[in-house]
């Protein structure tokens, strides 16, 4: 299982801040994870759209589409910060 | 020992340049920056602000800049205070606060640390103007401003 959070516009977007999911085998990068869910449809295909501008993180740590991804990890999708 | 703080309450920005110093003959500088909520943004009126983060992530987030900033510069203590939830127009937003033993390296990690702030650290700025509630766009002028520390901004383009 893996812990996904979504943030800000996206959780907005897709009518949820947060879930459990089990990795499918073929699921173990970002990149893979972002297809998966996109293959939803709907909301999901639109909001994670490649092209789309957003951000990942893994285990807190600012990843990229390469980062790999592994059971018990927590991965957070959301749209580049504006904090300050 | 750098402070960082994430709250809802407002701050005293007075306070927090006196407690960084306090006590420290060694001290020869504090550089403080404040941003402030404005009651305008891109042409529209703003009534209020919500600012949402990543519980977790941004206690980490910002511990890094700082322990960054603090391998880049010789300065002695930082203290970064984020608030979060709404915020009305003239409302304090954040501060960051740096103690050294001169100014120029106390400028330079005050200004790199806020740079960093604003494009790596997950905070969301959600806007209520008259025509609706709306998402704040990241500025790829915000990546430029932290890509002159060397390390290119990725964050709004």
């Amino acid at each position: 299982m893996v812990r996904i959070l979504y943030f800000a516009k996206l959780r907005e977007d897709l009518g949820k801040s947060a879930e459990e999911l089990e990795l499918p085998g073929d699921v173990a990068t970002v990149a893979a994870l972002r297809s998966h869910l996109m293959a939803r449809g709907g909301a999901w295909a639109a909001a994670l759209a490649q092209g789309k501008a957003l951000r990942v993180a893994v285990n807190h740590d600012m990843a990229d589409a390469t980062t790999p991804i592994k059971p018990g990890d927590e991965v957070a999708f959301f749209p580049p910060v504006t904090g300050g | 020992m750098p402070t960082i703080r994430i709250q809802t309450d407002d701050f005293d920005a007075g306070a927090e340049v006196a407690r960084l110093r306090a006590g420290n003959p060694r001290v020869g500088a504090v550089a403080s920056f404040v941003g402030v909520c404005r009651d305008v943004n891109d042409g529209d009126a703003v009534a209020t602000m919500t600012l949402e983060h990543y519980p977790g992530m941004t206690e980490k987030a910002l511990a890094k800049i700082v322990d960054e900033a603090m391998a880049r510069w010789k300065v002695m203590d930082v203290t970064v205070v984020h608030r979060v939830g709404e915020m009305k127009p003239t409302d304090q937003i954040v501060i960051v606060v740096v103690a050294g033993a001169h100014r120029g390296e106390a400028f330079a990690a005050c200004e790199f640390i806020m740079d960093y702030l604003k494009t790596r650290a997950p905070f969301w700025k959600k806007e209520a103007t008259v025509d609706g509630a709306r998402w704040v766009d990241a500025r790829v002028t915000d990546d430029d401003a932290a890509a002159r520390w060397t390390t290119p901004g990725k964050n709004a383009a």
